[in-house]
């Protein structure tokens, strides 16, 4: 069992996160009310949140360091958070202003921040083949810093996972394949769309372990990612870790959700992992019920900050569209 | 008195509704992609047809482009007219070898033994602020290499039409469909993306182009939402005794290269307005046609307004920038008219 700091340090994540996204989706309807257009309103453009799948981000991250590289997909911000990004410039960037971290050039699903390493795509797979890049840099350039690359259990059916996986493999390079199971791709279960009922299985076609978390369980995730992270950075090549975790909001917001059951909406509702984990950590005594009130509050407190950041920054200039096509 | 009904329909159900009746009508034709079934595609265009139809005939797939737009053209070679949606056409990277390699060459290097009849189904075009990856336009792209013919529709009527010909026809077709006129109650509403639509199954021409507009002054050549846009500057420009000429291509392979020249004939004066990035593409080669078949009756060199050769940029300020619209058309127009 982690130590009693690294729980509260996993908890203090995972809520920051969620705070994070359940700010955005109210902003992101502002201006969108009463009839929704997705054009309109300060976040303009798909929002696809992350509200479930915390324990993934904080479990992985919390064993990387900023010069290790991270990619992740269009549902990026979880990711970003936990592997440091600044939260400010994150917001910025969604606002689409000047002082975000693309300019407003990027949105929300094209994140790409040197400070943290971090990249991220919003074609699906297509992130993976670049975590494999940073990884053969890292080994030509005789550093121990890693890369991780996040999906989801859709992307696992692209061809760029599959070849991702061989050649990360087949060069024994330091990459942790993350795949977030959360069940569904837009509105395809996973099992409209994968033969086999785990993507851990596959790991071993590739000749590298995989391990599946069953329950969204942060210490497990943290517990199989230490091990992976620790694996690569000895130079002992690749490993896939899968987490069947639980998408609680839409595909992306405005979605009526219909393909969804109201029992399966439900049961992922009530099995909040955050919820689920607060109860074992007042259970362990690890902390209180005031110590959990107040990680709220310090993260409500952040992500406003941050949220006023991004609305009192200017837009860039109409014009600077024509800047940064080249170098 | 008779009273006269008119039977409205948006865009998108007018696409559904076609592919629904060359279902009935042909049991061969079949639908695959991704959300395409209980969802009706992410843009409608599938929409009520697995209630209709089942999963047989409209497959959901996996996040699997090169297999299932590979499978369409399997299965078109071997007797099917399958139709295969790419969500949007920005993820056409994931999956080109199959369309150009495949679907475009198979009926020429079989030469003429092979026919492959599928439609290739994709959403084109921003303005919402979905950024790089999701907002392109790049039917010029697909137009540049051979073998597959490209439908752009801008109107119900046209698209229910142009469907059915698709369905039909005897080659691979790319029918691209924008966003902005599907008539999607969760986009900026657009009056023209509802129209009047026949019940019954009609065709409409591949590689015919249509006068959205008449007018003796200018020539305005668009296709898909910059109809709408080059109809709306159409209208400003009326106000000032300009009167422009809006050409809608409906294809741009094969291009209606004599509808081109006639209109310029007649006004003397080009325009060429298009939401796809500017260089290499539709508007240069639309500029051509004119220049090769009515050099001598232009009045001003021809003139575009594209998409400028920069990624689609996220941020508003930054993407209307970029974006052809009402004014900037009427400007062009009022600039090659005036002087
Ligand atoms: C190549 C490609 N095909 C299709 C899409 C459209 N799309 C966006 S998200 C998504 C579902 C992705 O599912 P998954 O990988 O499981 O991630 P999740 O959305 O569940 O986080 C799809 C099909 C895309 N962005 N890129």
């Amino acid at each position: 069992m982690p130590s009693n700091e690294t729980l509260r340090a996993l908890h203090h994540q995972m809520v920051r996160i969620r705070v994070f996204e359940e700010t955005l989706q109210k902003i992101y309807f502002e201006g969108k009310t009463p009839a929704f257009d997705i054009a309109a309103g300060p976040v303009p453009g798909e929002m696809h949140l992350a509200a479930g799948q915390e324990p993934v981000a904080a479990g992985v991250c919390a064993h990387l360091r900023p010069t290790d590289a991270v990619t992740a997909t269009h549902r990026p911000h979880h990711v970003a958070l936990a592997h440091g990004m600044d939260m400010q410039r994150l917001a910025a960037e969604i606002f689409g202003k000047e002082t975000g971290l693309g300019h407003g050039k990027g949105g929300h699903m094209h994140l790409f921040d040197p400070a943290t390493n971090f990249g991220c795509s919003g074609i699906i797979a297509e992130g993976m083949p670049t975590a494999v890049g940073h990884a053969l840099a890292f080994k030509k350039l005789g550093r121990d810093d890693i890369a991780v690359s996040f999906f989801g259990e859709g992307a696992a059916n692209q061809g760029a996972f599959h070849e991702s996986l061989n050649l990360a493999a087949l060069w024994k390079l330091g990459v942790v394949f993350v795949c977030e199971d959360n069940a569904w791709a837009i509105s395809v279960p996973k099992d409209k769309a994968t033969a086999i009922a785990n993507n851990s299985d596959r790991a071993s076609a590739y000749g590298m372990p995989g391990v599946l978390i069953p329950d969204n369980d942060p210490v497990a995730v943290y517990e199989a990612a230490g091990e992976a992270v620790a694996r690569a950075r000895r130079g002992g090549g690749p490993s896939l870790i899968e987490i069947k975790t639980d998408r609680l909001l839409g595909h992306f917001e405005g979605d009526p959700q219909l393909y969804r059951t109201k029992a399966e909406m439900e049961t992922v509702t009530q099995r909040d992992a955050i919820r689920r984990f607060e109860r074992q950590l007042i259970e362990s005594g690890a902390m209180t019920q005031p110590d959990l009130d107040q990680v709220w509050e310090a993260a409500r407190a952040e992500v406003a900050e941050a949220v006023e950041f991004a609305r009192s920054s200017p837009y860039p200039a109409p014009e600077a569209a024509l800047l940064h096509v080249f170098a | 008195m008779a009273v006269e009904t008119r039977r409205l329909l948006t865009t998108s159900k007018a696409i559904s509704e076609a592919i629904a009746q060359e279902m009935e009508r042909d049991p061969r034709v079949f639908v695959m992609g991704e959300d395409v079934g209980v969802y009706g595609g992410i843009f409608g265009a599938t929409e009520g047809l697995l209630a209709k139809f089942g999963p047989e005939r409209i497959m959901d797939t996996p996040i699997s482009e090169t297999a299932f737009i590979g499978t369409a053209i399997g299965a078109a070679i071997s007797g099917m007219r399958p139709i295969a949606e790419l969500m949007f056409v920005d993820f056409f990277g994931v999956c080109m070898d199959q369309i150009y390699n495949h679907m475009a060459k198979i009926h020429y290097e079989s030469g003429g033994n092979v026919t492959v009849p599928m439609v290739l189904t994709t959403a084109i075009g921003g303005g919402y602020g979905d950024a790089a990856q999701h907002s392109q336009t790049l039917y010029g792209l697909f137009a540049h290499l051979p073998g597959m013919k490209i439908v752009v529709p801008s109107t119900p009527y046209d698209a229910k039409g142009l469907m059915i010909s698709a369905i039909r026809d005897d080659n691979p077709v790319v029918y691209f469909f924008h966003k902005g006129i599907m008539g999607l109650g969760w986009m900026t509403p657009n009056p023209r993306a509802t129209g009047e639509v026949p019940e019954e199954p009609y065709t409409v021409p591949i590689g015919k182009a249509d006068v959205k507009r008449a007018g003796g002054d200018v020539t305005i050549v668009t296709v898909s939402l910059m109809v709408h846009r080059a109809l709306d500057a159409a209208e400003d420009l009326a106000t000032e005794g300009i009167e422009a000429e809006v050409l809608d291509l409906r294809s741009l392979v094969p291009l209606d290269r004599e509808a081109i020249v006639e209109s310029v004939r007649k006004t003397h004066r080009l325009l060429v307005v298009d939401e796809d990035y500017g260089s290499f593409g539709m508007s240069g080669e639309v500029i051509t046609t004119a220049i090769e078949g009515a050099f001598d009756h232009l009045d001003a060199p021809p003139a575009r307004l594209a998409y400028p050769d920069v990624p689609v940029p996220y941020s508003r300020p930054m993407e209307q920038f970029c974006l052809p619209d009402r004014e900037k058309i009427a400007a062009a127009a009022r600039q090659l008219v005036k002087g």
